[in-house]
């Protein structure tokens, strides 16, 4: 057992913190650091600067652009994107249908799909949930019938993160009405463009637009265009979204936010006294530091049984880091809401504000962090799964 | 960056678990923490046969040359098993005090017989009024002819009564909260002007009050600098916060498997407990918490062996508030989901819960360690 980073891991760290930090453009740079929305054009921008280092996808095989990094090279560049911060690439691309198509898909979908998933030629987003089908996501309605050299496909999605960028959508549909809850769906993949789809914003309590429903009204898709076998598509959704959850402690993420929690109760910006030794802010602040250090050594386990193991088979740790990675996200913005004082009352617009830029994004970014003990399974539906699947209940 | 255990330490962790299932079952434990001493010196020497009690010593001065790993080995299994031997206190924490402060003449009489198991050191320098702050000293070291004269009294030593010498901390100069001027001294249980006192704990060890009048030890009973030993002390407690966080994941683990195996087992509404979803979910959240702690268990002993000091004393603080909080929720939901079972005496899981609660009141309790660290500058700087 030797618990430190090897001095090639340590190397590698620098290089990658190096180049991250004089690659991103100042005006994203300030619009992270300010807590303002990046537009398509930001996340195009930056996703082609990795492209041409060769880094957009390191997780992916080399052949279609992966580096070759091993779990832990994998982990310390994830955490230093987060913790800079710079933007993570789009995940629906990269994280979530990209290793679906480059594991379950033909070789024609994935010379068509993921070079262009790669560099962000193409936006894609989630088409899982339902209205009646969230936590009990194998309860979903859309339908897909075949006709032809096409499937036809009717329901509704809701959820759908940033599909208002979107040019393709990956969607689960039932393909066999007559099979048992899981066994009739099927995966596919269909153009946002396609005659028959309807998207209809849904503003979040932020007051912001991220999320969407996404209406299919006898959308025509090529048959080329399923996943691997029909009706097996539920395997390729729980390979996904163990992928979805294994991404989802965001440490590095957390991290910054404590750092910024310190400078801001170092010398408060509206300037008002530092918080002395001893205080109670300052206690919550020790208490999440003492949290996120456990959650990356949780991490780290994690990500050791999987260099180990071989992936697809997770550590049973690895269900705790959507539940306490969701919860430090949510405890560190709701910490840095609270040390904003009074001035966290502002609902901010686009327009500048003299005197409460500095709180821009506090309590609206505390808003929007609910949605994390919710998605990806929602964390009772995790407690569940360690319950029955580790404890054996 | 690697987690998995070298073939030495695999057999070390399975020899203790299969003495442990073998000679130190729940029944032996509860006999031999009813008995007189709280402990046993047939233990002990069991305990010497596996060769525990050399582990942290380098094999130059007659031990066996273990480090943090070892240590976190076999303190997760004395965890596991509630073993009321002073191995923490006397062997590890008094065993760093020899390592960081003791001549190469003293460490060369003591570790042997320490390794063999003949000599067990317990650790005096706790005072009523010191709580957790080790330079609170007021138990004088005056210079005599044939070397130094100890006055005052020593509190909560662990097992002290049973022991064959403390490790005292005792004030050579400066007032009684001041840094410097603390010397270590080694002074025999049965010195003229020693008097014991036991008291029993609530995890089934004992507790001594040790009063030195006029206690004479010579010039060789110093440990290092008569004036510096504060600095030792300090690393020995660190050293000992890191085994005692791999005590109480064993104890913790223990604890919900206990409980896990009850949950499946109980029946009420004619079926067992465990299918009720409100019982899955805590015996989750009792799961996230045992796994914090262990991975805070493996920071610290990561970081035991850290020679700047401040950067050290904060991961062993860091790892203290973590262990602190999951062991009080644990054991406080394993006796929960057990319901009246888990109140009763004769029952494993509520003496884990207790150890597990004292393991709070050691070296700094969950307040004191997140006073030091909100105190500090926190533990967000880049790696």
């Amino acid at each position: 057992m030797d618990l430190r980073f090897t001095d090639e891991e340590i190397a590698f760290r620098r290089e990658v913190r190096d180049f991250l930090a004089s690659a991103l453009p100042e005006a994203i740079r300030a619009k992270l650091a300010e807590g303002r929305k990046l537009s398509r054009e930001d996340l195009t921008t930056w996703t082609r600067i990795l492209h041409a280092k060769g880094w957009a996808v390191p997780h992916w095989p080399v052949a279609w652009g992966g580096t070759g990094w091993d779990p832990i090279r994998q982990m310390i560049f994830r955490d230093e994107i987060q913790q800079l911060p710079a933007p993570e690439t789009l995940s629906f691309g990269t994280s979530m249908v990209g290793p679906v198509i480059h594991t379950f898909g033909s070789e024609a979908q994935k010379r068509r799909f993921l070079p262009r998933i790669a560099d962000l030629t193409d936006w894609w987003c989630q088409g899982f949930s339902e209205p009646g089908a969230g936590s009990d996501l194998a309860g979903l309605k859309t339908r897909a019938v075949r006709d032809g050299d096409h499937w036809i496909v009717n329901g509704q999605k809701a959820w759908t993160t940033l599909g208002q960028h979107a040019d393709w959508i990956f969607v689960l549909a039932r393909t066999d009405p007559t099979a048992k809850k899981q066994q009739g769906i099927s995966f596919l993949l269909v153009d946002m463009k396609s005659p028959g789809i309807t998207l209809v914003p849904t503003r979040t309590i932020d007051g912001g637009w991220e999320i969407n429903e996404v209406f299919f009204d006898d959308v025509r898709v090529p048959a080329e265009n399923l996943v691997g076998k029909e009706n097996e598509g539920w395997d390729y959704a729980k390979f996904l979204l163990t992928n979805e959850r294994n991404g989802q402690a965001r440490v590095g993420l957390s991290k910054a936010r404590l750092r910024r929690i310190r400078r801001a109760l170092d010398a408060p910006a509206d300037g008002s006294a530092s918080p002395p030794a001893g205080s109670a802010v300052r206690r919550r602040l020790a208490e999440l530091e003492v949290e996120m250090r456990a959650l990356e050594m949780t991490q780290l386990r994690v990500i050791a049984a999987e260099r180990e193991g071989g992936e697809g088979r997770p550590d049973p740790a690895s269900s705790i880091l959507k539940i306490r990675g969701s919860e430090l996200q949510q405890a560190t913005s709701e910490l840095l809401m609270d040390v904003m004082g009074p001035a966290a009352a502002i609902a901010h617009d686009e327009a500048a504000d003299e005197v409460f830029d500095w709180a821009r994004g506090g309590a609206a970014t505390y808003f929007n962090l609910r949605k994390l003990s919710i998605y990806g399974g929602s964390n009772e539906i995790q407690r569940t799964i360690i319950a029955k699947a580790i404890l054996g209940l | 960056m690697n987690f998995d255990l070298s073939e030495e330490q695999r057999l070390l962790a399975d020899s203790l678990a299969k003495w442990a299932a073998r000679s130190y079952a729940f029944e032996r434990r509860r006999v031999i923490s009813e008995s007189p001493e709280g402990r046993s010196a047939e233990v002990w020497a069991e305990l010497a046969e596996l060769g525990l009690h050399g582990l942290p010593f380098a094999e130059a001065d007659g031990g066996f040359g273990g480090g943090p790993v070892e240590i976190m080995i076999a303190m997760e299994a004395i965890g596991r098993a509630l073993v009321t031997e002073p191995w923490a206190t006397g062997v590890v924490l008094c065993g760093a005090v020899l390592r960081h402060g003791a001549s190469e003449a003293q460490r060369g009489e003591l570790v042997p017989q320490i390794a063999a198991g003949d000599l067990v050191l317990a650790p005096a320098y706790a005072e009523v009024q010191s709580r957790w702050t080790l330079s609170d000293v007021a138990t004088r070291a005056t210079p005599t002819a044939e070397g130094w004269r100890l006055d005052g009294t020593k509190t909560l030593v662990v097992h002290g009564a049973s022991a064959d010498r403390f490790v005292v901390s005792a004030r050579t100069a400066g007032e009684r909260s001041s840094p410097s001027g603390i010397g270590l001294f080694l002074v025999d249980r049965t010195a003229p002007g020693v008097s014991v006192t036991d008291r029993p704990t609530h995890d089934g060890g004992r507790a001594a009050e040790v009063r030195l009048d006029g206690v004479v030890v010579t010039a060789e009973a110093v440990i290092g600098d008569p004036a510096g030993g504060l600095p030792v002390l300090e690393r020995a407690v660190d050293e000992a916060i890191a085994a005692i966080a791999a005590e109480a994941v064993g104890a913790m683990d223990a604890a919900l498997r206990l409980t896990v195996d009850y949950l499946k087992t109980r029946v009420q509404f004619d079926r067992p407990i465990g299918s009720f979803q409100a019982l899955q979910h805590r015996a989750a959240d009792m799961f996230v918490a045992v796994e914090q702690a262990r991975s805070m268990a493996l920071w610290a002993t990561m970081a035991v062996g850290e020679d700047d000091d401040a950067v050290r004393r904060r991961a062993m603080s860091a790892a203290k508030v973590q262990i602190s909080k999951s062991a009080r929720f644990v054991g406080q939901q394993a006796i929960q989901l057990h319901g009246g079972i888990g109140m009763t005496w004769e029952y494993a899981v509520g003496h884990l819960f207790k150890r597990l609660t004292m393991i709070d009141k050691q070296f700094g309790d969950l307040d004191h360690h997140l006073d030091r660290l909100a105190a500090g500058d926190g533990l967000t700087e880049a790696a």
